[in-house]
């Protein structure tokens, strides 16, 4: 029997606003526990809401991005639930009037592009978090995070496989990174997703019974999730079992999704108009400065690319793909003239280092001045490629520039004609039989002479005048 | 020199003429308030920092405002940095704010000193002052009976001329129906006058801050200071506030005044019928006329409250949850346990009741019949009121439709007994509307009190044709015997 599968995917995308959604409180991320926490934060008795418009120019951003309608007034809700991290006893957050409704993201499959539309994006506020494990006999509450702006942005069910799934949320993670609405970090859990999965029979019209697998934080998880969920219900439907309806959570040690606990989520939410925010209008106005000021998205920035730095479109694409690795680029080119050696090495040699370490650029001490500066000295010949690595390799690990490094161990290429030239005759001395070998047509022995160049000069001959000068040496 | 029942102008010019020091004048309302404990108002004195303030303010070459130096009381629910605020429930008792709420931090900030917090219904859920956790407070009037409600440690303080003035808060009549069971003045402002920072809320889209004094004229000395803007609560007004004192004491004449056909009084007490048609008189003699004016749905203002205010309210307390600040139970076994005990043991009965009867309405499957519906009969009687007043400039109503009552006989078998208390009040929280309380006359002894309801933002009017009352009658000058304290 076949079976098709049917997935629509709610991601919640942390806001990258310098303040809180409600307050005045930092969002900063990695601060030592319930420091940036404010009166509202903590919902002390007689605190009030108040707006950080920020947040709704960045919801409204995302909206004009795909497409969609952007209600200009914002109306908010309670959603009433105890939990020891929600300091109020209810989350603001919009039920029935969210910002954004509509609107569609393209996503790459292996057919092609595939065009997912969006349902609706909604802003709220996060939670606090819970912490179980680390003191004993008592959980501990942190509220840095309680209050942090949260979009959440539901898609149709349009989804068709996990594949599919996990090109959704990188489409997703390039344009909220593009559009500096979210720094889309996933493991600080600045973008995270609900998926909601059901089978089906080819054919049916009906969808199956859905689960929702929880707060799955990285693009592997997102396919692996689905994948056992997938193969789960089709399963328990092909041995006459049902899918029950339920929220489940992926395990990624044991790599299984298993139900949560029915107390976790069998509540009724309460949902009411939140009396103590009046509905937030943005104005024509403030629309018009969103609008004006949109930023450039990946698309159109590896169409200038291939223009403008003269790139092959593969490689404007791969820069393109990610923002922080976009930005980069974009200065260091303006440091350094060589514009496709300088893209050879973000797309080779940092690109694997930064793959290795699973990091974007931004995340690594490399900084555009450094990276320009590397290329700019293999570019004028002070280094050669080869020592470019290893400099490299030192400014990745220490954040140093090359020019100090190049100083300070003295790797500057020797290029000087007679000082090649010295070292080659005495190379040439010390080997006579190879030397004669190599005249009665072992052509082969060149590269062992280049290498007894290299070696003594610690790597540091400019290849090329070796290679000269040591043709003409042994033709006399 | 006594300084009981002094009003806020007459201890200005005791200050202002030296017959007495701020400094003495706190330590003697501080020692009033002792003599007179009995009447359970305070809940927590402020004793040292009110002699501090009371003494730097007499060092000072200068006074520039009208408040400066003078005592007051703020109704417990208002957060007060460093000093204890309960809202009268022991959930709240061991609870010291690190912050001051807006209203009275600009009260204090105009130089008036909070002498301590007022006892109050429980997180102003009542009409009695009896769902205190601290207690009952007596009605200075006569022992033994309720202040009323929510704000009625506030009303007793000033009825028994402790303090001259009070804060309070109203969600249904909160500070309008105490202000006529003790014999005072108390007006509660246009929602979104005065602002909620600080205020620990109940019904948030009800709640407003106001104050209760002895006159018209103090009240709108304090309601001065009070209002304003606050970019702290969204849903406070962001307009320009007049000076109240400016628009007082203007003539009447002219003055059109609606009387509500639907509140029948024939049901009432004869004698509060005679003291309205006493004060309509008065009224009619100083040039106000009087037009019949129809609320068709003003009858379904006490149901439609019971929907609204509980479901704010079961939202609003859910933050008392025993995790971050005040009661916390002992020996719980998990999450749920601690939730269950902590809030069993440290709320009392109403607001229990309160938070089911919201959590109900709000409940699915019942939040269209309940809550929705509530708001759109609330809208429809908002809209009664605007009809209304193209016609008029405001409405007359008794307060209250009877006066204070003895401890424990009203609402104990029956609570909605105790919710009709609120029939002639609440309507205009749920308008939005500015409404003051003035005492006309006594029924039984018991003081009794007339409700002005005014149009949107219009207090100054309110104010006005309340102070132009009190200048042409002498209720509002009486003061209780104290004997029985």
């Amino acid at each position: 029997m076949t079976w098709e599968t049917v997935i629509g995917i709610e991601t919640h995308v942390q806001l990258s606003t310098k303040t809180k959604l409600f307050s005045r409180a930092s969002t900063e991320f990695g601060k030592s526990p319930n420091t940036n926490v404010n009166l509202i934060d903590c919902g002390l008795p007689g605190v009030l809401p108040s707006v950080n418009k920020e947040a709704f120019y960045k919801a409204i951003r995302f909206g004009l991005a795909v497409g969609a309608q952007i209600n200009q007034t914002s109306i908010f809700d309670r959603k009433n639930y105890f939990y020891a991290d929600l300091p109020k006893g209810y989350q603001i957050t919009q039920m029935d009037v969210p910002i954004v409704i509509g609107g569609t993201i393209d996503i790459e499959t292996d057919e092609g592009i595939k065009t997912v539309n969006i349902t609706r994006a909604h802003l709220e506020e996060d939670a606090g978090k819970s912490i179980h494990d680390q003191f004993d006999g008592y959980s501990a509450i942190d509220l840095n995070r309680a209050g942090t702006p949260l979009l959440e942005i539901v898609s149709e069910p349009e989804i068709s496989n996990a594949k599919e799934a996990v090109a959704y949320m990188k489409a997703m993670h390039q344009l909220v990174t593009y559009l500096d609405v979210s720094d889309g970090n996933m493991s600080q859990g600045s973008l995270r997703c609900d998926a909601n999965v059901s089978v089906r029979k080819i054919g049916d019209s009906e969808l199956g019974t859905r689960t929702e697998i929880k707060n799955i934080n990285s693009f592997r998880f997102v396919e692996k999730a689905i994948n056992f969920e997938v193969k789960r219900q089709i399963k328990q439907l092909e041995n006459g079992k049902k899918v029950t309806q339920e929220t489940r959570l992926y395990d990624s040690v044991k790599d299984e999704t298993r139900p949560m606990r029915s107390k976790e989520f069998a509540n009724d939410y309460r949902y009411f108009p939140e009396p103590d925010l009046l509905p937030v209008v943005i104005s024509d106005q403030e629309m018009q400065e969103i609008k004006d000021n949109f930023p450039e998205l990946a698309k159109e920035k590896e169409e200038r690319y291939a223009i403008e730095f003269e790139l092959s479109e593969y490689d404007a694409k791969i820069l393109a793909s990610s923002k922080p690795m976009a930005d980069f680029f974009e200065q260091a080119s303006r440091e350094t003239k060589n514009y496709s050696l300088l893209s050879n090495w973000l797309i080779g040699e940092i690109s694997a280092f930064l793959n290795k370490d699973i990091i974007e650029i931004n995340q690594s001490k490399l900084t555009p001045i450094n990276v320009a500066m590397l290329i700019n000295r293999i570019d004028d010949q002070t280094i050669s490629g080869k020592i470019g690595k290893s400099i490299f390799e030192e400014m990745y690990i220490h954040g140093s520039s090359p020019d100090e490094i190049i100083e300070s161990q003295g790797l500057q290429q020797i290029s000087d004609d007679s000082e090649i030239e010295g070292i080659i005759n005495s190379v040439l001395e010390k080997n006579p039989d190879q030397v004669a070998a190599y005249l009665s047509g072992k052509d082969k022995l060149f590269g062992f002479f280049v290498g007894q160049v290299m070696k003594l000069t610690e790597g540091k001959a400019n290849p090329q005048t070796v290679n000269t000068i040591l043709k003409e040496k042994l033709k006399e | 020199m006594s300084i009981q029942f002094k009003t806020i102008q007459q201890l200005r010019e005791m200050l202002d003429k030296k017959v007495i020091s701020s400094e003495e004048l706190i330590n003697e309302t501080l020692k009033l308030a002792e003599d007179l404990k009995d009447l359970n108002c305070f809940v927590t004195m402020n004793e040292d920092a009110s002699i501090e303030k009371a003494k730097k303010i007499d060092q000072a070459e200068r006074v520039d405002s009208t408040l400066s130096g003078i005592p007051l009381a703020q109704k417990d629910l208002f957060c007060t940095e460093g000093l204890r605020t309960t809202c009268s429930s022991k959930i709240l008792s061991n609870f010291i704010p690190p912050y001051t709420a807006t209203a009275v931090k600009k009260l204090e900030s105009a130089g008036s000193i909070t002498i301590g917090k007022t006892n109050m219904d429980e997180f102003a859920m009542g009409s009695s002052n009896e769902t205190s956790y601290f207690g009952n407070v007596h009605n200075p009037w006569k022992k033994g009976y309720v202040p009323g409600g929510s704000s009625g440690g506030s009303a007793a303080a000033v009825a028994a001329g402790i303090v001259p003035a009070a804060t309070g808060t109203d969600t249904g009549g909160s500070i309008r129906q105490p202000a006529a069971h003790c014999g005072i003045t108390g007006i509660k402002p246009t929602y979104g006058r005065v602002s909620r920072w600080g205020m620990i809320a109940f019904a948030s889209s009800l709640d407003q801050a106001g104050p209760l004094a002895r006159s018209a004229e103090d009240c709108a000395i304090l309601l001065n200071e009070m209002s304003g803007h606050d970019s702290k609560d969204t849903t406070s007004l962001d307009i320009e506030s007049k000076d109240l004192l400016h628009t007082i004491n203007q003539p009447i004449k002219g003055l059109k005044i609606g009387i509500v056909k639907e509140f029948s009084l024939d049901d009432l007490d004869s004698e509060v019928q005679n003291c309205f048609e006493d004060s309509k008189k008065l009224y009619e003699t100083l040039g106000a006329e009087f037009i019949e004016i129809s609320l068709p749905n003003i009858s379904a203002s006490v149901p439609t409250y019971y929907s609204i205010a509980p479901a704010e309210c079961s939202s609003n307390l859910s933050r008392f949850d025993g995790v971050r600040f005040g009661h916390r139970a002992e020996n719980v076994e998990d999450l749920n346990d601690l939730y269950i005990k902590s809030r069993s043991e440290g709320f009392g009965d109403e607001v229990k009741r309160r938070i089911l009867i919201g959590t109900y309405a709000l409940s699915a499957g019942y939040y269209d019949a309940y809550y929705k519906k509530a708001q759109q009969v609330r809208r429809l009687i908002k809209n009664d009121f605007e009809l209304a007043f193209e016609s008029i400039d405001l409405i007359m109503t008794p307060t209250s439709p009877g006066t204070a009552f003895a401890f424990g006989s009203k609402g104990a078998q029956n609570p909605i007994e105790l919710y009709l208390e609120d029939l002639f009040t609440i309507s205009s929280n749920l308008a939005g509307l500015p409404a003051i309380s003035i005492p006309h006359g006594k029924v039984n002894s018991l003081p009794a009190g007339l409700q002005l309801v005014g149009n949107f933002l219009r207090e100054d009017q309110i104010l006005n044709a309340a102070h132009i009352f009190q200048q042409n009658s002498e209720f509002h000058l009486k003061k209780p015997s104290m004997e029985e304290f």
